[in-house]
């Protein structure tokens, strides 16, 4: 376990500016990614979950822009990076997967013109042979007749078609690190289930380490071995996937898992979050969570908790937990969760 | 009993021209469904996009103009009214949109989007309409000092509650419910079902739900039709459809449904259409449980 970790962001911050000042969106985030393995940043819109995942290889639109943090890649801070020196690592090194495949695809140009133009621009192959390494990639992805989807043009494709070929583009030069964000989200279910268990079947087969950006708590327990739950910009609760799903420990995660329609019986009340989440700008200097929480007390409007360890490999922010906690295994999904949450609803 | 809604051989086809010289061709998007709603019932709809769902509902509403089939409402043929009569029916059947971002008009005041149908259907006085407002902001969970301000002023939890609000304004008994969280964030989901569910319980209303996800329809509807391909393959309570489901698509989707839990993984159906023909008869496999089994 001495290996250093493949890509290691620390204390990233990012923003924008507003008028003449900085609202941060991700509120220094940390958190570490081992070769083949799949971390998933889980969040809500506004969580800064998208915006970490761009900041990686300097993605992020102005008015936005990272203001601090260290983010290691095979040992080469990226944040101190030039544009042209992070270019060939997006879609070389490190490959991207976007959400919805219709406009991540360029309309008028056919599926296999821009697997070899990525080929080509990273100098990875020409010509014919970027057009064998084509459908190779095609077929790795499991396109049926990849030598015909080639000369397809984007709309001639289903939504599950047209994911899969993004993924072959980004696979083509061999990335190491493979960014998904939200890449299921557009796709109906059982096509979701087939490009999931695609990204599984590719992980284990090219050794690819993910970062697997999604709200979708089905989604992290089939497809990550570590999940970071982000909120309001801020990671507070970091696992193993198990050990999120089996104990969680921050009130968010908890309430959350509670109040999914199948973790009560048929018709009956789901035990709600209330109020809203926060926008950017008005997070303010305490826990973000504690206006919606039901484990709240005094401390909580006025202290920012720091994430602290509550198990092996399992931190939360949370000032129910002193710094070395240890909820250990027996911690349930029930674990202390106050009788007013079940009955907190908004109204 | 008559039921509240009762679709019979429901079909409808769009033609689309084949470029600029090309002939019509048409894609039948509904191939005759047929279905009952009861009265106070939740009745949802399941299947993939472009598998029909959404525009049967449109077509109960006639928000598009069936080819074929009856439709009837309260044993009313609504595909016969005229456009007046029409405007009538539509109090008594409305539409919940799933993304409360566009549906609302961002110029009109939250209390004008409400008061907006009432005024439509000269339905009472300045007075009575704001005493109506008033009491509609209350039922949705809104705070009525907000009456006055903008829906980007609201949250997207919020703003759904101003669609409900709308939608509820004439009264209406019927409410097809399409994706009407799908757009909300995950931590304010579990509030509109609440809410949803509270509604029908003290108004009565009755609801077609159109979800994709299995777990809210398994959690809020009484019964279920599955369509695959414009077509009605299965139908059942709830129960008998998640536990004892029948027709090869229907195993196949709820095997892709996700469970929350990693140590849970079903093993995947995949979905082989040579295993099966959609054009089987319905067959009723158990009271009240049809398939299209051959």
């Amino acid at each position: 376990m001495a290996a250093a970790p493949l890509l290691d962001v620390d204390g990233l911050v990012t923003g924008f500016e507003a008028g003449n000042r900085f609202v941060p969106v991700v509120r220094g985030v940390s958190f570490s990614i081992a070769r083949g393995e799949t971390l998933a940043l889980v969040g809500e819109s506004g969580s800064g979950k998208s915006l970490t995942a761009l900041s990686i290889l300097g993605l992020v639109p102005p008015p936005g822009r990272v203001a601090a943090g260290r983010i290691l890649f095979e040992e080469v801070d990226l944040a101190t990076l030039d544009e042209r020196a992070l270019q060939p690592l997006r879609g070389g090194r490190v490959g991207y997967v976007f959400q919805e495949p219709a406009t991540a695809l360029n309309p008028v140009f056919t599926i296999g013109d821009q697997i070899v133009e990525t080929l080509e621009v990273h100098g990875v192959a020409y010509g014919a042979a970027a057009r064998t390494a084509a459908v190779d990639l095609l077929a790795d992805v499991a396109v049926p007749e990849p030598a015909r989807r080639l000369d397809a043009y984007p709309h001639e494709l289903s939504g599950g078609l047209r994911q899969r070929a993004l993924i072959a583009m980004a696979l083509a030069c061999g990335p190491v690190l493979l960014i998904a964000d939200e890449p299921t989200s557009a796709l109906d279910a059982t096509v979701q289930a087939e490009i999931l268990d695609l990204l599984r079947g590719l992980k284990a087969r090219r050794d690819l380490a993910m970062l697997l950006i999604t709200h979708d708590f089905g989604v992290v327990a089939h497809n990550a071995d570590r999940v970071a739950v982000m909120y309001a910009g801020q990671v507070v609760e970091q696992a193993a996937v198990e050990a999120l799903f089996a104990a969680p420990a921050h009130p968010y995660t908890r309430a959350l898992l509670a109040s999914m329609p199948d973790a009560v019986p048929r018709g009956g009340r789901l035990p709600a979050i209330p109020g809203a989440v926060p926008l950017p700008g008005e997070f303010g200097n305490a826990c973000a969570f504690a206006p919606r929480c039901a484990a709240r007390f005094d401390a909580c409007d006025r202290e920012a908790p720091a994430l602290v360890s509550v198990g092996a490999g399992h931190t939360a922010r949370c000032l129910l937990y002193p710094a070395g906690t240890d909820l250990g295994e027996a911690t349930g999904r029930q674990a202390p969760v106050r009788a007013d949450q079940r009955a907190g609803d908004a109204r | 009993m008559t039921p509240l809604l009762s679709v019979r051989h429901l079909v409808k086809d769009f033609s689309s021209r084949n470029g600029l010289f090309g002939g019509k061709s048409v894609a039948r998007a509904v191939d005759d469904v047929s279905f009952d709603v009861g009265e106070g019932e939740t009745f949802g709809l399941v299947g993939e996009s472009g598998s029909g769902k959404t525009t049967v509902a449109r077509s109960i509403l006639r928000l598009v103009e069936p080819t074929s089939g009856e439709i009837r409402l309260r044993g009313r043929d609504v595909l016969a009214l005229d456009r007046a009569e029409l405007r009538r029916a539509r109090r008594d059947m409305q539409l919940v949109f799933q993304d409360p971002h566009s549906s609302l008009n961002p110029r009109m005041r939250a209390g004008a989007i409400v008061e907006e149908p009432l005024v439509v259907h000269r339905m009472g006085d300045r007075a009575a309409r704001r005493a109506r407002v008033e009491a509609l902001f209350e039922l949705v969970g809104l705070d009525r000092a907000h009456l006055g301000r903008y829906p980007h002023e609201f949250s997207g939890g919020q703003r759904q509650r101003i669609g409900l609000a709308r939608a509820l304004a004439l009264s209406p008994s019927f409410v097809v419910a399409d994706e009407p969280v799908s757009a909300l964030d995950l931590s304010v989901q579990a509030q509109v079902i609440n809410l949803l569910m509270d509604l029908q319980s003290r108004l009565g209303l009755t609801y077609l739900l159109i979800a994709h996800d299995l777990r809210l329809v398994r959690h809020a509807c009484d019964r279920v039709a599955v369509m695959y391909r414009g077509r009605l393959v299965e139908m059942g309570p709830t129960e008998a459809i998640f536990n004892n489901a029948r027709h090869p698509y229907t195993r196949a989707l709820l095997s892709a449904m996700p469970a929350a839990d990693p140590t849970r993984r079903p093993a995947r159906i995949a979905i082989d259409d040579t295993t099966f023909d959609v054009r089987a008869p319905l067959v009723e496999a158990a009271p009240g449980h049809w398939a299209r089994t051959s």
